[in-house]
């Protein structure tokens, strides 16, 4: 029934079996529909959140969804600035994900401005942080830039919904899309530019807190160290979680969608950058024991206590980081197929643990000696805003596979015959 | 000697001696009548319930009959150098340049929280519900203090109106500086026991300037570098060592 807009020489799903599939993600997306409608209508008290955890389940998502989005300017980094600058094969290799990791990262962003919107206690005054700015706020430089980045990605996705089969054959928009795609690489260097100060300033918005010192951190000028430390985690597990929705795309499609040799070059982008970030990451942690910690008359073991003992630390940088580092370097490692996933997954949840460690425990850690250590459990409606944005990530990028051109390797990897001859122009839809 | 603090040198402050305060609570009772604090549905909730001044109990943990017991009344703190200013996006929170006083401009404040995150006092509340008066205390709001609505943060504000009225006061009579006793928090004025000392902590004039320097005197978390305006008082070397954190050997009693 859709095959008019299904692409090129590729073979998809019946409308049912999509249609299906899609009722699943939707239900997900109804559960978050519902639980953002009561904290807009009854406010936030439908969350768990209180004085003690002024950030909850949805800041740890945001910042998660962030870091995993990296994925997006660092591929167009690498595709549309080095490899024009500088000839490396393995970045070439890269152009056949670079379309799949524009979608991921629009789809972080928008879920995690629109979570953001649910966040704050006065959602309609949001663009009081434009207007009223405080220059001095690193969440200022979040907001700026990640609302600028989302209109970049927007830009970057939009020649890619006009390569659609069907919106292509309207010569405008055809012509929108064909001038779009060749200012890519400014955009591309303008997502650069962006997700280098925002991925930064998030880092920088824990850093900067003084007054709790299990996320201060001492720095370069008016940067503290987790400035960076963000920046670079972000661009290790980006390209992890990029290789990671492929692989779940493939299962999920019963395809070869990229080639091998794609992957294993993500997963070595990724691993290297890993590595070199658990290095400085263990540098970062050291100096704040032996620094920050000491200087406002604690040690560090007062850090972790009850829910959030020491086993979070050894699993943030031992088993999720040390563990996936050494799989994504090893080249005999990575090169097996189960093996790279684990470690690419790995890899995701560690950093997922870091932004989780900054946002959470950074809050349950009394900082007055008669304060109480708490902890804090959410609810389903703060669930169901986290778990939407996820069912609404999965809708738009299965929308996006099966109406757009997403995989140029597909077709290659994938021949399809009708009656025995070549598909070349027109799309098939399996039945049944 | 350049005073400490703010462009005209005055810099209002409060200690609070511990040794005396009783933690009857009449200054939380005070300060809520004073600035329309509205009340909770389950006020036994006190990690989301409003209170601008919050009473802590300490206890020096030692067996019957040894045991000791303070209670620590925390306004906030109204830091030299507060960790919740620079932090908010929407500059809805401002050291005032004039008296010291950190400031909170609900109709500007998006509710996001970060100051919150900063303070390491708790000394910010967020209104996760909306606010409500019992009935019939509705009609005794005071008009000086706009009452908070859902979704904004809120805190101590040493009570400015009545500042902003004892300068009013003044400029009609021709003055430009304050007495001592012209301008005073709820808190202080109500406190029975007279534990609560308010006034321009560079005024060698006020009585606060020589209680700060008393070997008794100490402020919360003053490693971290916040320059709280708050003092308090307390004989009692286990209080003292509690107000602060320390490694072992780093405190120093005074005996």
């Amino acid at each position: 029934m859709d095959a008019a807009f299904v692409p090129n020489a590729v073979q998809r799903c019946s409308l049912r079996t999509f249609a299906l599939w899609m009722l699943v993600w939707l239900a997900l997306v109804v559960w978050g529909l519902v639980s953002a409608f009561l904290c807009f209508y009854k406010g936030l008290n439908q969350t768990n959140m209180n004085h003690y955890f002024a950030f909850g389940l949805w800041i740890v998502f945001d910042l998660s969804l962030i870091a995993l989005g990296a994925g997006a300017f660092f591929t167009g980094f690498l595709t549309h600035i080095i490899g024009n600058v500088f000839i490396y094969p393995f970045v070439k290799s890269l152009k056949a994900i670079i379309k799949p990791a524009v979608v991921i990262g629009f789809i972080c962003y928008s879920a995690a401005i629109a979570m953001l919107g649910v966040d704050i206690g006065q959602p309609l005054r949001g663009w009081f942080i434009f207007w009223h700015a405080n220059v001095h706020s690193m969440l200022t430089e979040v907001s700026f830039c990640i609302t600028v980045y989302l209109g970049v990605l927007t830009i970057e996705y939009l020649p890619i919904i006009l390569s659609n089969r069907k919106l292509k054959e309207v010569p405008e928009l055809n012509i929108f899309g064909n001038n779009l795609h060749h200012m890519v690489a400014l955009f591309a260097a303008a997502g650069t530019f962006l997700s280098f100060f925002h991925q930064g300033s998030l880092g920088g918005m824990f850093g900067v807190l003084f007054g709790r010192p299990f996320a201060f951190r001492e720095g370069f000028l008016i940067w503290p160290w987790t400035f960076f430390l963000f920046i670079h985690s972000s661009i290790a597990a980006g390209p992890s979680f990029t290789l990671l929705c492929v692989w779940i795309a493939q299962k999920a499609t019963g395809k070869k969608l990229v080639k091998d040799s794609v992957l294993i070059v993500l997963a070595k982008i990724s691993g290297w950058l890993l590595a070199t970030y658990i290095v400085l990451k263990i540098m970062d942690t050291v100096g704040w024991a032996y620094g920050v910690v000491p200087k406002a008359g604690l040690s560090f073991i007062d850090f972790y206590q009850g829910t959030y003992g020491v086993w979070l630390m050894v699993a943030e940088i031992g088993v999720f980081g040390i563990i996936p580092a050494i799989i994504l370097i090893t080249p005999s490692l990575r090169e097996r197929s189960g093996l790279v996933i684990i470690g690419a997954a790995m890899n995701v949840t560690g950093i997922v643990l870091n932004r989780f460690v900054f946002a959470i425990q950074t809050l349950a850690i009394p900082v007055m000696p008669f304060d109480t250590f708490m902890s804090y459990i959410p609810t389903w409606q703060e669930w169901g805003i986290a778990l939407g944005s996820i069912g609404y990530g999965i809708m738009v990028f299965s929308l996006s596979y099966r109406y757009l051109p997403l995989f140029p390797q597909e077709a290659e990897l994938n021949p399809v015959t009708v009656l025995g001859k070549g598909v070349t122009d027109f799309g098939v839809v399996k039945r049944g | 000697m350049k005073k400490k603090g703010t462009a005209n040198g005055v810099r209002y402050g409060m200690v609070i001696d511990l040794d005396k305060c009783t933690g009857c609570g009449t200054c939380i009772v005070a300060c809520s009548a004073e600035n329309n604090v509205s009340v909770l549905y389950d006020e036994s909730d006190k990690t989301r319930n409003i209170n601008w001044l919050k009473i802590y109990v300490l206890s020096n943990g030692k067996a019957f009959p040894h045991t000791e017991v303070v209670y620590l009344p925390r306004p906030c703190m109204q830091c030299d150098h507060p960790p919740c200013v620079p932090v908010c996006p929407t500059t809805a929170t401002t050291n005032d340049s004039a008296e010291g006083i950190v400031s909170q401009i609900y109709t500007r404040c998006i509710g996001c929280r970060y100051c919150v995150a900063a303070c390491p006092y708790h000394a910010r509340d967020f209104n996760w519900f909306d606010p409500k008066f019992p009935e019939g205390m509705d009609r005794y709001l005071s008009p000086e203090v706009s009452p908070r609505m859902r979704g904004v943060v809120e805190k101590c504000s040493f009570c400015h109106h009545r500042l902003m009225r004892a300068k009013s006061k003044a400029y009609y009579e021709g003055r430009r500086d304050l007495k001592e006793d012209e301008y005073i928090p709820a808190c202080a004025e109500a406190c029975p026991v007279g534990a609560i000392s308010f006034g321009d902590l560079n005024n060698p004039k006020h009585k606060v300037s020589e209680l700060i320097k008393s070997p008794s005197a100490f402020r919360l978390l003053e490693r971290l570098g916040t320059e709280p305006k708050v003092y308090y008082m307390s004989t009692k070397d286990w209080v003292r060592r509690m107000a602060d954190n320390y490694l072992q050997g780093e405190f120093k009693p005074k005996g």
